[in-house]
């Protein structure tokens, strides 16, 4: 029930922001989060942004993942040569 | 596998790995990934009490079906809570019956129903964990700036680190070391949860829903195992070291600590929410003169309390598929969508 998503800000309306997640728009709540700007990206749950997306984490996060990928796949072949 | 690396060395000197999986969306991302099946079995993810649908207790139920009963009561609601059955059926059949039970997004739109019906009074389960009751303080400061006098909650929050105190209290139950929650974290920040560190020595990582994330946060977990227990945040792209003090505010100017009652747990100290007295006039148990009947238990045989604590897992349960489905579910951990009976019925069969 705590699921929340990430969701960019297109506009600013006082402390209710128009986000967009998927195409469509919906209204959040900016009352937790009174610095986000538009672009931003805001963790959204129940209509609220409950935090600002901090980008240089998510990109450092997603250079990691591709990196366990990477690992993942390169162990696989190697599996591969020694079994094949 | 580097998890399962990490698992064969430190299994060398113990049998078996327990980390609990402190958060409901974790549970099902475990499952649906398939990540408990591609562990180590020695390493066991055990699911926790961070469903907040399924730790609502029967009682609680039973006084939100009672609510709805009245004529020109509206009871709004989260769509999670609406197949949850009390002693007395869901709300669902009670809606089915009649009663104006409404499924919500968001707090606020139940405050918006009741500023547009001004005849009808509108009562808000207020359900959730520290993540869900900044929005719902929000709301509520929002209706006294409006003057609306038909809006108010009736408060079922509970908090997770007294239940994990509990938890990590309880010697049957051996945990090893904490996934805690990313959305609860992303509100209360890393400080509630040093005591499990400080007091218990447990490994903790605050760790995100994708299931690389979840990944992470177990090598982060086993490699606390291996040096010496911390406390980590993996999910740091949402969750600040001192979380969003912003939401702390809201929720600590309107709400106060108090007791609360754990379906399965029963009662922790000072685990749940109410309304300030500031803010009382927002509190449908006053407003309506609820008294809170005494939890029963279960009379079906669900073992969703020990579930809950990962005493279990759901196959371990005799009700589980031949007689607790989906479809006919005799606990909460079934019916929820977060539930880890319902993870294990769709994923792990
Ligand atoms: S399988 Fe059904 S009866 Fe058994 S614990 Fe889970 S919800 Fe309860």
């Amino acid at each position: 029930m705590c699921l929340a998503i990430p969701v960019r800000i297109v506009r600013i309306e006082g402390e209710t922001a128009i986000g967009e997640v998927n195409g469509v728009e919906r209204e959040v709540s900016l009352i937790m989060t009174p610095e986000a700007k538009v672009g931003d990206y805001v963790i959204v749950h129940a209509g609220f942004a409950i935090q600002i997306l901090d980008r240089q984490a998510a990109e450092e996060t997603r250079q990691l993942f591709d990196r366990m990928a990477q690992a993942v796949e390169e162990r696989r072949r190697q599996a591969g040569k020694r079994t094949g | 596998m580097l998890v399962n690396e990490r698992v064969k060395g430190l299994c060398q000197e113990r049998g078996e790995i327990r980390l609990m999986e402190v958060c409901g969306t974790h549970t099902m991302a475990i499952s649906a990934s398939g990540i408990r099946r591609a562990v180590d079995p020695r390493l066991k993810l055990l699911s926790g009490p961070g469903c907040p649908v399924c730790v609502t207790t029967d009682a609680e139920i039973d006084t939100a079906r009672r609510l709805a009963e009245r004529p020109g009561l509206v009871v709004v609601t989260f769509g999670d809570m609406i197949r949850v059955p009390g002693s007395h059926g869901s709300l669902a059949e009670a809606k089915a019956e009649g009663a104006d039970i409404r499924v919500v997004y968001s707090p606020q739109d139940g405050l918006k129903m009741a500023m547009a019906e001004p005849e009808k009074e509108f009562v808000f389960l207020g359900v959730g964990f520290e993540t869900t009751a900044p929005t719902v303080a929000a709301t509520v400061l929002a209706a006294a700036e409006r003057g609306v006098r038909n809006f108010s909650v009736l408060t079922m929050f509970k908090l997770i680190p007294p239940a994990l105190e509990f938890i990590a209290s309880a010697k049957k139950m051996k945990i090893d070391g904490f996934i805690l929650p990313g959305h609860v974290s992303t509100v209360i920040g890393a400080k509630p949860y040093e005591f499990l560190v400080q007091r218990f020595g447990l490994p903790c990582c605050i760790t995100g829903f994708e299931p690389a994330d979840i990944l992470e946060g177990i090598l982060l977990l086993l490699e606390q195992m291996e040096r010496g227990p911390g406390l980590a945040i993996q999910y740091r792209r949402s969750v600040r070291p001192e979380g969003n003090r912003v939401a702390q505010q809201l929720m600590s100017g309107i709400f106060e600590v108090a007791d609360a009652e754990w379906r399965g747990i029963g009662r922790i100290r000072n685990s749940g929410l109410r309304l300030k007295p500031d803010w009382q006039n927002f509190d449908a148990r006053l407003r309506f003169g609820l008294r809170s009947a005494r939890s029963s238990r279960p009379a079906s045989g669900c073992r969703c309390g020990e579930v809950l604590l990962g005493l279990i897992t759901p196959s371990e349960c005799p009700l589980f598929c031949r007689v607790c489905t989906p479809e006919a579910p005799m606990g909460p951990c079934m019916v929820s969508s977060e539930g880890a009976c319902a993870a294990y019925y769709r994923y792990e069969r």
